[in-house]
């Protein structure tokens, strides 16, 4: 099958890895992987903080960009949820087969072992686009669970927001350091040396709190994860 | 009297209270206990979901024609030999009601927990006509008592611990009526038997009664409304007179329409199966003089904005707040408004317009994480309305801000630029700094800032496929 990678900004400008993995996973499962070079941003961070103006030209973009493809698979649940849900409010029709990673790969390619080996202990931080707007459920822990070596342990308050909120880390940086040390005190309870998720942004904002305080604790997106194999692990 | 005039944005009102210790520590515990009772008592009804959507149905309905319902309702309740007055204003409405206890000859009034009443500020209106306004409902007497501003709709001393409140009703009961018992404990029992004796004085006296209602069904002109304690249904009782101040959104058709949000009600706001005391009331009952004011105070203009209107749906349950991230960490004195959390952020910039810097922050006082959304019994899309509104916030100024995000609009509105900026920040990468410039500098005063890597993803795909 062959599918159209729309990485987003953020994991293209910072974080390359997590794109090496999605498409090492995806071929591996099968799929012809093309990543239209014409792509950028989907506008999220514009419409979010009222710039609707600059937000429609991207959302053009992206239609014109992946308009002609069966599947789109995006690696980040918040900019999936922009396309889906907000682009026909700036007056943009959303092209069909948008799919999240894990929608991806537990709906359309029906597979939930993914022949993954990671031998660590992981806690899973759902991400509120993820869970609330796109409602992927467990499609993320039937992923996490039938990775070998792998120990999930859960998150407490896992389904409560980590305060990065795009502009919202920056406007209100009081109650967003004040949501991401609770994040961070909950993510240190669970004992895990991996927190993982599937969105760069949220793991930006709480791995840059884990990592200033010195915890140890990593983070690591969902991909690569999935990725990681026995050979290489 | 405190009052929420002149309260500096959200930002700079969150940022003091998260660093007080004893408000966290009171929030957490009192949101995670409801929140828990209310998700237990929702997920056992089997058809909420269908309830959910009738509330929102019938609410739409009847906004879709106030004009009918409310002309529906005045008839009704005047057949029942109440007078209705109409405010389209918090001035007009204050007017009114100043006028309506003057002419009782009264300067002592007994209040009725309500929200409609604390948005137009009745009882500073009231105290400026040298008349005394005396809250009944619990929470609103210690509010009062401690010269403080509620912080929550539904219970407004939420961010009190009890042994604030004992220190509260021992130093200044006394100056409100029947003092504090000596020797008062700060178990609930002990406390709320000094309530109810300080209480119970002020129901026997009182002359004239002030309340709002949580719905007023427009077939018979029934009021109704809904509380915990009690004390609400012997204000509406025992007085001689009795004044309601009612939005015009409080409105429901028939007794059919009111049973959906009897059953939507309490499950969501104190996660109660059933409510505890029901007072219904159709216009004058023997013995008793009867006034309602319906207030419109930015109603119809929030009716008619095609997105924001949802909001009018609200019932004042107050789930949003109680399941709300940053509400939590914040407090609703932060919100500036009788109405904080959520409900609050799109409510108060649309009921008052974006007055001040006040409420233009208010839009940016979420991170969209959607919780608010997914409990609301009525199915406000407040994530919606606050993207809407933050869209007409940056209609106008915030100069700084519109170029900045004209600028990164170039950037990433074209692979050539983003690419550029990708391979710059790749050769600079060692020199990331520790600390961000400008407004950045509040990302990195808590976070470590991310490095970037030496080639972006495009340029590894290049290079590789």
């Amino acid at each position: 099958m062959r599918v159209a990678l729309f990485l987003t900004c953020v994991n293209d400008t910072l974080f390359p890895e997590t794109g090496k993995a999605v498409v090492r996973l995806l071929e591996r499962l099968g799929c012809e992987v093309d990543f239209p070079a014409g792509q950028t941003c989907c506008g999220q961070m514009h419409f979010n903080t009222g710039y609707r103006d600059d937000a429609r030209p991207m959302a053009r973009r992206f239609v014109s960009t992946f308009g002609g493809y069966e599947a789109v698979v995006v690696p980040s649940g918040s900019c999936a949820a922009m396309v889906r849900e907000w682009y026909p409010s700036l007056g943009v029709t959303p092209p069909g087969g948008v799919f999240e990673l894990t929608e991806f790969i537990v709906d359309v390619l029906g597979v939930t072992d993914v022949g993954a080996y990671f031998p660590h202990t992981v806690t899973y931080h759902p991400t509120c686009h993820s869970l609330r707007s796109l409602k992927v459920g467990s499609r993320p822990l039937d992923l996490l669970a039938s990775v070998r070596g792998l120990t999930l342990v859960p998150l407490g308050g896992a389904e409560e927001c980590c305060g990065f909120g795009g502009t919202f880390a920056l406007k209100n940086p009081a109650v967003s350091a004040a949501m991401c040390s609770d994040k961070v005190r909950g993510v240190l309870d669970t004992g895990a040396e991996v927190l993982c998720a599937a969105d760069n942004s949220c793991l930006m904002h709480i791995g840059g709190a884990l990592s200033r305080q010195r915890t140890g604790v990593r983070v690591m997106h969902l991909a690569e994860i999935l990725a990681a194999t026995e050979e290489a692990s | 009297m405190n009052t929420f005039v002149g309260m500096p944005a959200f930002p700079e009102a969150s940022s003091a209270a998260v660093s007080d210790a004893q408000l966290r520590y009171n929030l957490r515990k009192a949101t995670h206990t409801i929140r828990a009772k209310r998700a237990a008592v929702v997920g056992e009804q089997p058809d909420w979901a269908a309830l959910r959507a009738a509330g929102a149905a019938i609410k739409d309905r009847t906004l879709r024609h106030l004009d009918v319902y409310l002309e529906r309702l005045e008839t009704a309740v005047t057949e029942a030999g109440g007078t209705v007055h109409w405010a389209a204003d918090a001035a007009e409405a204050n007017r009114i009601v100043t006028g309506l206890v003057k002419a009782t000859g009264e300067t002592e009034v007994v209040k009725v927990k309500s929200m409609a009443t604390q948005e137009i500020g009745l009882n500073e209106a009231l105290e400026a006509a040298g008349i005394r306004a005396y809250e009944t409902d619990l929470a609103e007497l210690i509010v009062q008592l401690g010269d403080d501003l509620p912080s929550h709709i539904l219970v407004p001393a939420i961010h009190r611990s009890r042994s604030e409140i004992r220190e509260i009703f021992l130093s200044k009961m006394a100056a409100w009526g029947r003092p504090a018992p000596a020797g008062l404990a700060d178990d609930p029992r002990a406390l709320a038997e000094a309530a109810r004796l300080h209480l119970r004085e002020r129901f026997l006296s009182a002359k004239v009664g002030i309340s709002g209602a949580n719905f007023a069904v427009a077939e018979t002109g029934t009021l109704v409304v809904l509380e915990s304690e009690g004390n609400g249904r012997m204000c509406l009782t025992l007085p001689e007179t009795l004044i309601s101040v009612v939005g015009i959104e409080k409105i429901v058709p028939t007794w059919r329409d009111l049973e959906v949000f009897m059953q939507l009600l309490p499950r969501s706001s104190t996660g109660e199966r059933m409510n505890p005391y029901t007072s219904t009331w159709t216009g004058a009952t023997e013995g008793q003089t009867f006034h309602l004011v319906l207030l419109d105070n930015g109603r119809t203009s929030v009716l008619a904005d095609e997105v924001g209107r949802q909001a009018l749906r609200c019932i004042r349950c107050s789930a949003c707040l109680n399941v709300c991230p940053v509400y939590e960490r914040a407090g609703g004195h932060a919100y500036g408004s009788v109405y904080p959390g959520p409900i609050g952020t799109i409510l108060t910039p649309q009921l008052r317009g974006m007055a001040s810097p006040l409420e233009e922050s208010l839009p940016y006082a979420s991170t969209l994480c959607g919780a608010c959304y997914e409990v609301c019994p009525v199915a406000i899309n407040i994530p919606e309305v606050l993207l809407d509104l933050r869209s007409k916030v940056v209609a106008h100024g915030h100069v700084g801000q519109r170029v900045a995000m004209g600028a990164a609009r170039r950037v990433l509105n074209s692979p050539r630029w983003l690419s550029v900026t990708q391979r710059s920040a790749g050769r600079l990468r060692r020199w990331t700094p520790r600390r961000l410039p400008g407004p950045l500098s509040a990302w990195s005063d808590t976070r470590d800032v991310p490095r970037p890597p030496k080639e972006s993803f495009r340029q590894w795909w290049a290079a590789n496929r």
